[in-house]
């Protein structure tokens, strides 16, 4: 008798389990029908013409959605990113790693803290106490390596996976 | 239980009829894509795109496609990347506010040959070609109505006036339709070989809009034996079920 | 002090504890669970109330997902639809489940209501029970008139227009009425976005409406197949267990069917025409209603004169709600009613006929055919079943579930309605 419950009870677990796995199963598309669709991830990478962009001149291109900053430096930036010390910074990086060619930077123009984008791009822009950017939110500024310098920033502005195909053509994503 | 399957197909027999279609019966082809396990011949769809490419894309667009996509027929990123590059594609405005010309990139849709319908419209004496990306679904018959209309092109009987910018075509509902010929036989050569009759040409270029149409299909169906098994066994098991818990009530009633 | 409180008895101390507070567990337990008692003699026909809900779920859910990634504008609806059926992640099988979930809603819902009518289940005491199904019906139509209007594609449009003119027929105010519905001159983008705004809404009417059709039904608790009032505890078994597993059975079995048109069949039930972008400069050759509207439209053709069409066809569903005091037999199951069960057959084959009327054609023997369905169907309600009670014999009814024995000369029917009770 005891058997017969057991086993009875068994199945009617067993379907019920069942149910709920086919439930959990059903609810996966709905979950991830909100990740990005597959035109969405096909905008992943994006090609920039560089070629016409001069020295101490910065062009901002779009990828994903966000402002890409791409800053052709002078000498005299790049030389003054890389007399700094290393060891006072709040995210210790040297100008050497943030970079691929010298006189390219290529960042992310969004602000570490809370995602604005910061100025400095334009001509006439304030590029903030250290010859980089200044974030107008909440006030972090960035030198010309794109690193934290002052302000309630934590981190560098974020280097984009990217890759020159050329001397003028550069491939974000 | 057998009742109510009965009672569900019966639901469904009227209805069967409904979605018949064009009335005029066409070709009907015994296609790899048709039936519970069908799936798409690649290298059909390959040469499916060759005659699309070169005959259909001279009217026709095909704007829900990107070439990303032609990875579903078999090609690998640098090959899809070429091909679309060989495509101009309009974009813009730059900074100084011009459309400008590049060549496409596998994220780019198909390339239209006609900026917009009123254009498209007026290079064809008003009739518009539509799009193709659904037409296999957007007309009755499906692929074998797409497949019969490209053969259809044959001499008009004796007594049927044929006015001047329509065709005659045996599948066509009116038989009078406004698209020329497109298919004689050897427009294309195959990169594989195949010898290109009009029918191969019209049943590889129906496999690659039937794609087109359906680019999910394989995977649907795909997830339909693997939901439809889970369901059965549940079914059966909670059947199980059902009779032990009601076998006490049963018992009583009896 | 603590002793007072009224304690709730469920086990689970934290179920115990939120029970006591918010007795929402013993709402459940009383409305699908171990204290809900049911007739122990349903057959599979009572299955069908639990899926029309399980599928107002299903539609609710996909709804909400396909409404995170559907544009709203003529422009871009019918790419952004595409878009949902190529790009989006799973898309394709939360549209192909949502639209043919619409279908698979009312043929659960129909078999629901044929169930009703055989078993008389919309009678005394049950008059509010039915109506409230037939609201429940007609937010139903609604819902799915607005959605098929949202991929715009031609039928969806040419849908659009047809049903909005509908209103046209009423005299002096019908041109702005219909004008009003539209917000402008023809179906265009204000439309499609009001529409948008009452089908995501009218669900949720859908839903509270449920809320009173279940209240409304524990009142007197499930009518049977035998269609005899319970008299005792002995034919009563609680609704956990035993219906639980019976519904997720027939759940189950359900889902596969379902699962058929899904995967493999996803665009037998609908029209080709809608994978044509709406072009309001041409109709196409033949414009159908989706199959669960087309009955409706057979009666609206079937009358040559356009406002006596319109006011058949909505008095066609109208009728329904009268439906209890048409019917005035106090045997209200058909197994015991040996002429009703006839007729009842001729109105389920007549409602059939007037489905596949409605998608044919209207001309040559259709036409003919068309009217002879309509008249019967009006004839069904307003002649034959008031006439019944006063020209058939019932069968003599059971004394109770357990006893299915013909008792002789007993009506076996007490007329006042007793609460089923634990």
């Amino acid at each position: 008798m005891s058997k017969k419950k057991t086993r009875r009870d068994f199945i009617v677990i067993a379907s019920y389990s069942m149910g709920a796995v086919g439930a959990g199963a059903a609810i996966w598309p709905i979950i991830n029908q909100m990740n990005p669709a597959a035109d969405t991830l096909a905008m992943a990478s994006t090609e920039v013409n560089i070629g016409a962009l001069e020295i101490g001149q910065a062009l901002t291109v779009k990828w994903r959605g966000k402002p890409v900053f791409i800053r052709r430096r002078t000498e005299d930036e790049i030389n003054e990113t890389r007399n700094v010390a290393i060891d006072t910074l709040r995210d210790p990086q040297s100008d050497e790693e943030r970079v691929q060619k010298d006189e390219w930077l290529i960042v992310m123009g969004v602000c570490t803290h809370l995602g604005c984008v910061p100025l400095g791009q334009k001509i006439g822009d304030g590029k903030g106490d250290y010859g980089g950017w200044f974030c107008p939110c909440h006030g972090s500024h960035y030198d010309a390596s794109g690193r934290i310098r002052k302000g309630p920033a934590p981190q560098n502005l974020e280097i984009p996976p990217y890759s020159f195909i050329s001397d003028s053509v550069l491939k974000i994503g | 239980m057998y009742k109510y399957f009965i009672f569900i197909v019966l639901c469904f027999l009227p209805i069967q009829s409904f979605s018949a279609g064009p009335s005029i019966k066409g070709e009907t082809i015994d296609w790899g894509f048709n039936g519970p396990f069908g799936k798409f011949n690649k290298s059909s769809l390959q040469r499916g795109l060759q005659v699309y490419t070169e005959v259909c894309s001279s009217c026709h667009s095909l704007k829900y496609i990107a070439y990303r996509n032609l990875s579903d027929l078999g090609y690998n990123k640098s090959e899809i990347k070429a091909f679309a590059s060989t495509f101009t594609v309009t974009d813009g405005p730059n900074d100084d506010g011009e459309m400008f010309e590049r060549p496409g990139m596998p994220a780019d849709h198909f390339v239209s040959p006609y900026p917009n319908m009123n254009a498209a419209r007026a290079a064809n004496g008003g009739a518009y070609p539509p799009d193709l990306s659904l037409i296999t679904k957007a007309r009755g018959g499906g692929a074998d109505y797409l497949y019969s209309l490209l053969i259809g092109y044959k001499k008009p009987p004796e007594n049927l006036e044929v006015r001047e910018g329509l065709y005659y075509n045996k599948y066509y509902s009116g038989n009078l339709i406004a698209m020329p010929q497109p298919l004689y036989g050897e427009d294309v050569t195959y990169a594989d070989g195949t010898n290109a009759s009009i029918e191969q040409m019209a049943s590889d270029v129906t496999e690659f809009l039937a794609w087109a149409a359906e680019p999910e299909m394989e995977v649907r169906k795909r997830t339909g034996i693997a939901a439809i098994t889970f369901l059965l066994i549940m079914a059966v098991l909670s059947y199980i079920a059902k009779q032990q818990i009601w076998a006490n009530v049963k018992k009583k009633q009896a | 002090m603590k002793s007072s409180i009224p304690k709730s008895q469920f086990k689970n101390p934290v179920i115990n504890w939120i029970d006591t507070r918010l007795p929402i567990f013993t709402a459940v337990n009383e409305a699908v669970g171990t204290e809900h008692p049911t007739p122990k003699n349903l057959n599979y026909w009572w299955n069908f109330g639990s899926l029309a809900g399980v599928t107002l779920v299903i539609m609710i859910i996909t709804g909400i997902a396909l409404a995170m990634n559907y544009t709203a504008h003529v422009d871009h609806a019918f790419d952004s639809v595409e878009r949902i059926m190529r790009d989006v992640n799973g898309g394709w099988l939360i549209r192909y489940i949502h639209m043919n979930g619409a279908s698979f809603f009312f043929i659960v819902v129909y078999i629901h209501m044929a169930r009703s009518l055989y078993y008389g289940s919309y009678k005394a005491p049950r008059e509010l029970l039915w109506i409230l199904g037939v609201v429940i019906y007609l937010l139903m139509m609604a819902t799915a008139f607005l959605g098929y209007t949202l991929p715009w594609g031609q039928m969806s449009f040419w849908g659009a227009t047809v049903i909005t003119n509908f209103f046209s027929v009423i005299p002096f105010v019908g041109e702005p009425i219909v004008n009003w519905l539209l917000g402008g001159y023809t179906v265009d983008n204000p439309t499609l976005n009001r529409f948008y705004a009452l089908h995501y809404l009218l669900p949720f009417v859908i839903a509270g409406v449920i809320l009173l059709h279940i209240v409304a039904l524990h009142r007197f608790g499930s009518n049977n197949p035998l269609g005899i009032d319970i008299k005792s505890d002995k034919d009563m078994i609680p609704f956990h267990p035993y219906y639980t597993i019976k519904d997720f059975f027939g759940l189950a079995v359900f889902l596969a069917v379902f699962c058929v048109f899904v995967f493999f069949l996803p665009n037998f039930l609908g029209h080709p025409d809608n994978y044509v972008p709406a072009d309001p400069m041409s109709t196409p050759a033949h414009i159908v209603p989706e199959w669960y509207l087309s009955p409706f439209y057979a009666i609206l053709r079937a009358v040559p004169d356009k406002l006596l069409g319109v006011l058949a066809m909505f008095g066609a569903i109208g009728i329904l709600f009268i439906l209890p005091w048409l019917d005035r037999s106090p045997v209200r199951s058909a197994h015991y009613r040996p002429m009703y069960k006839i007729f009842y057959i001729i109105f389920i084959i007549n409602m059939l006929g007037l489905g596949y009327l409605g998608v044919q054609n209207p001309e040559g023997i259709y036409i003919l055919l068309g009217r002879v369905c309509t008249a019967w169907y009006f004839i069904h309600f307003l002649v034959v079943m008031p006439l019944l009670n006063i020209i058939e014999t019932p069968m003599a009814l059971p004394k109770s579930v357990s006893d299915p024995i013909f008792s002789s000369g007993s009506s076996g029917m007490a007329p006042a309605a007793r609460r089923s009770k634990k």
